[in-house]
């Protein structure tokens, strides 16, 4: 079945992830504490969601896995911002 | 039919791995219909939200951040380590992340009892007399850090059980299946709290 060579993350790589992670951890922390207003929740969101996604690629190791799944958890991704923007429609303009 | 049979051991694990996918995604979902809660109070009680948020300790969740963080790469490597035939590195990585999930406990259990200590806790007398944006954050922070706590234990009983398997050789370099799932699982838990965290702690 599987014919394709299984790749195996290096301990390297998964060190500098975990330094980039970390990085983004210290950004999201010191960036809250300057009161941005509305802002704020944006950046923080945003940098969420790009640590999300290197854990997802990198941890997760879908950067190496087939095309199916990686549509997949994209969909699961998609489908929950629909739920959430039509729910934030329904709620504050019934 | 009979015929076909075979009894050659077959193990799919591309199959095995798209199973824990998509039970990684009705968790996602299950995460995902509280933060959908949290957003339209937090939408619609922004001020009370901002007072509630600030009596949470930035300082444990940053703490317990880099402790799901590091536990997190532990796994991965003990993944590695195992497709690499290397069994001594996989069971010590394995407990590592066991106890970076032990730590993170532990610090939870310090951060829910100082909330208590302060009379703060479900139903108490305390948030009842708080006001009803108050009353609904505090029910959210319990309820997620709880039902997140909760994934935290059963991940801490996954990895404990891939230890011994590790150990009798029933997970090795050639079928790490469960080690590959448990890891999985264990990168939700990290998942889930890099939302959680900014979320409740840091957005004041």
């Amino acid at each position: 079945m599987n014919h394709e060579e299984k790749h195996i993350s290096s301990y390297q790589s998964l060190v500098i992830v975990l330094v980039i992670l970390l990085f983004l951890t210290t950004i999201s922390v010191l960036v809250t504490g300057f009161h941005l207003g509305a802002l704020t929740v944006a950046v923080a969101l945003v940098i969420a969601s790009v640590k999300v996604f290197i854990v997802l690629t990198q941890f997760m190791h879908l950067k190496f896995e087939n095309r199916f799944l990686r549509l997949a958890v994209a969909g699961v991704f998609v489908l929950f911002a629909l739920v959430t923007v039509i729910t934030f429609i329904d709620y504050f303009f019934r | 039919m009979a015929d076909n049979h075979t009894h050659t051991e077959h193990l799919d694990s591309e199959t095995g791995k798209l199973g824990m996918w998509i039970f990684l995604f009705t968790e996602l979902f299950l995460f995902g219909g509280l933060f959908l809660v949290y957003a339209i109070f937090r939408a619609k009680y922004s001020a009370d939200f901002h007072t509630a948020a600030g009596e949470l300790n930035a300082f444990v969740g940053t703490m317990n951040t880099v402790f799901l963080l590091v536990s997190s790469m532990t796994a991965a490597m003990a993944l590695t380590a195992i497709q690499k035939g290397d069994r001594r590195l996989t069971i010590f990585l394995l407990l590592i992340t066991i106890l970076l999930a032990a730590l993170f406990m532990v610090n939870k259990y310090f951060e829910w009892s100082h909330k208590f200590e302060y009379g703060i806790w479900p139903g108490s007398p305390v948030l009842k007399n708080m006001s009803h944006g108050e009353l609904l954050f505090f029910g959210l922070y319990y309820m997620m850090t709880g039902l997140h706590a909760l994934h935290v234990m059963i991940g801490m009983i996954l990895l404990s059980i891939n230890v011994v398997k590790v150990k009798t050789g029933a997970v090795n370099s050639e079928r790490f299946l469960m080690l590959e799932n448990s890891a999985l699982y264990w990168h939700l838990v990290d998942l889930i709290w890099i939302f959680l965290f900014p979320l409740l702690y840091l957005i004041t």
